[in-house]
């Protein structure tokens, strides 16, 4: 009887799948229309070149700035690197203060927002645009950025919010609003308006669609073709059980497996590495040659620089504000450490991680070389490189890790899913602060950007990828616009700061709490 | 000669054995009883941004809650004991801590209940009372 049964409900469900996928496929496709022409304005405006040049102004504005505090800064990403890895291991934490967030802590939940699918489909991106050279860039860009994220992060927690039940609210919004109003400039209530509406917009772009989207992506590439819309709908479905219904329980397992998965993608590239380890100094060869000759990419050498410096901006997020949110919740009498052990996460994420990616494409030969010319040969199109099997995006670097280890594609499927999951988690809470700063605290209010958050979801599994990739990057971009203006009002404070801090580190008023043995 | 006992203090009957144990002693020569109570923590564990932000005021309500339902009960029965009872309650790992507590209060010997695992877990995982045996500053009763 039970047989019979369960066999009946398998063949209505056999029936009822058969006519989904074409129902959904023409979903797909409305959506993907309707995303492409409501969204191309925005995206132009954000990437339109120099006149005259194919240069991006706002790659421009985020080199320059990173640039700034570099210098202004006096090469704080160099000289406060020792400090902060002593930070980080809690030298300076005092013990009486165990059971608040410490800084490790605060780093790594900032990091799991950004590791994610900008180190994996990000620099395939770059890479198969670009060229080996976009490496070099992308870590020129994340060695400068980690001074665009020690500014606004030690911003983050100076100007947070905290209410009497204890809890914070900190980020871009609130130190324009009262950095400004503390300096006297006029403004900051509309910069940090501004500012929210964009950090919506990313939240529902980098932060969700396009994680939505290349999950997907790499979920056919394991399991064969299949419409968006089911993946979207699994995704929201889960994305509404712990932002909405409070299912703490998934966000705590993914918490927990995403770093170690994240220790699992770096140790398989530095295998692949050590197993093609004569083939090492060609790589970097070629990432060298490629960054000032292109290498026969399209746009040549300033082509390969804006894929790098674009990349390493989405990925690691420098001087785009997001950081400063998940930073300002750590409790520290000096709001100075948290920028210190802020400038680590451009470090991890695109120096370290993304970098690995790069190198396991290139050195795994995905990438077509003409053999008469040793340039790249581009695909039929004209506007990526070729590659061996026609892969770009997530799609490459699982060619590449499976390349070397077979298999591989499945555990980067369930590597390239947590990711996703635990940076739209990330960035709904992001988000969120966003909307009640412009909006009020108020439970329907949150709910109302929960339950938005999840239609978008569904929205970044069934678009296709191009019209995504780009309403991402811009939505990112235009939050780096307004944050930076901010950041250069605001960065005497920062040195300020710093050198009260130095002044009192160098004097012994603040030292290590791990005392020595007598 | 009157001795400071740390007793390891979780509101478990091992735990209730251990302070039995150390009040009796106490009183035996004089000395005094810390009472200490850690809560596990780990600064590397991993948190959400939500955990994250709420971290603050859970601490508060950890700390208060152990003060109140877990110390005072126990403080207040033993009022009339004639035993000097201080408390302490800390965040991390738990034999580090006892052992901290101790030096820091110069006691002379640390005690500790057991709750009689004997099992895979213990050995995978290590128990307090093994980590204590191996780490513990001073003297260390484990009172079965």
């Amino acid at each position: 009887m039970k047989s019979v049964f369960s066999r009946a409900a398998v063949a209505a469900a056999a029936l009822s799948m058969a006519s989904l996928p074409a129902y959904a496929q023409s979903i797909d496709e409305k959506v993907n229309e309707v995303f492409a022409n409501s969204t191309g304005w925005f995206v132009s405006l954000i990437f339109s070149p120099f006149p005259g040049t194919s240069f991006p102004w706002i790659v421009a504005w985020l080199v320059i700035a990173a640039t700034v505090f570099t210098l202004y800064f006096a090469f704080i990403q160099l000289r406060g690197f020792r400090h902060a890895i002593s930070l980080v291991k809690g030298d300076y934490s005092d013990p009486n203060d165990a059971g608040e967030v410490s800084h490790f802590q605060a780093l790594a939940t900032a990091l799991s927002g950004t590791v994610g699918l900008g180190n994996i489909a990000g620099v395939a991106v770059a890479v198969g645009i670009g060229g080996p050279g976009a490496t070099f860039w992308m870590i020129l860009a994340g060695l400068m950025g980690m001074a665009s994220k020690f500014t606004e992060c030690t911003l983050g927690v100076k100007y947070r919010n905290e209410y009497p039940d204890g809890t914070v609210s900190g980020g871009p919004m609130y130190y324009i609003t009262k950095g400004f109003a503390e300096r006297g400039i006029p403004g900051g209530k509309p910069l940090a308006i501004l500012f929210a509406i964009f950090c919506i917009l990313g939240a529902f772009g980098g932060g969700n669609m396009f994680q939505a989207n290349q999950a997907h992506a790499q979920i056919t590439n394991v399991v064969g073709d299949y419409p968006g819309v089911i993946t979207g709908v699994i995704f929201a479905a889960v994305v509404f059980a712990v932002i909405v219904g409070g299912l703490k329980s998934i966000a705590k397992v993914t918490e927990k497996v995403v770093p170690f998965m994240g220790v699992m993608y770096v140790a398989t590239a530095l295998v692949i590495l050590l197993i093609n380890f004569d083939q090492i100094g060609w790589a970097f060869g070629q990432i060298f040659e490629g960054a000032f000759t292109g290498l026969g990419v399209a746009g040549g050498m300033v082509g390969a620089l804006i894929q790098g410096f674009k990349r390493a901006a989405f990925s690691n997020e420098a001087g785009v504000g997001s950081a400063a949110i998940a930073h300002s919740a750590v409790r520290t009498k000096e709001p100075i450490t948290e920028g210190y052990v802020s400038l680590l996460e451009p470090f991890i994420d695109t120096v370290v991680i993304c970098t690995m990616t790069a190198l396991v494409i290139i050195i795994t030969g995905q990438l077509m070389i003409d053999p008469a010319t040793g340039n790249y040969m581009l695909n039929e199109a004209g506007t990526a490189i070729a590659t061996v099997d026609g892969n770009g995006g997530v799609a490459l670097t699982s060619a590449a890790f499976s390349s070397a280890f077979g298999g591989f594609q499945y555990i980067l499927a369930l590597a390239v899913i947590l990711f996703a999951f635990s940076t739209m988690i990330s960035w709904s809470y992001y988000g969120l602060k966003a909307w009640t700063f412009l909006f009020g605290e108020s439970n329907g209010s949150q709910l109302f950007f929960k339950v938005l958050f999840c239609i978008f979801v569904i929205i970044g599994a069934s678009a296709s990828l191009g019209p995504v990739i780009d309403f991402s990057d811009a939505a990112i971009f235009a939050m780096a616009v307004v944050n930076i203006i901010g950041l250069y009002f605001l960065m005497p404070i920062v040195k300020r700061e710093l050198e009260g801090y130095l002044g009192r580190l160098k004097s012994g008023e603040i030292k290590k709490f791990t005392t020595p043995a007598e | 000669m009157s001795e400071k006992y740390v007793v390891g203090f979780d509101g478990s009957q091992a735990a209730e054995r251990a302070l039995a144990f150390a009040v009796d002693h106490a009183k035996a020569t004089g000395g005094s009883v810390v009472i200490a109570h850690v809560l596990e923590w780990s600064p590397y564990s991993f948190l959400t941004p939500t955990e994250l932000e709420e971290r603050h005021k859970r601490r508060s309500e950890e700390l208060d809650r152990a003060e109140k339902a877990l110390m005072k009960p126990v403080v207040d029965g033993l009022a009339g004991s004639g035993v000097t009872i201080e408390t302490s309650i800390k965040y991390g790992h738990i034999a580090e801590q006892l052992g901290k507590i101790a030096e820091d209060a110069g006691a002379s010997q640390i005690v500790i209940g057991r709750n009689g695992h004997s099992g895979i877990g213990s050995r995978l995982f290590g128990s307090v009372a093994g980590s204590l045996a191996q780490t513990s500053p001073v003297a260390c009763t484990i009172v079965p």
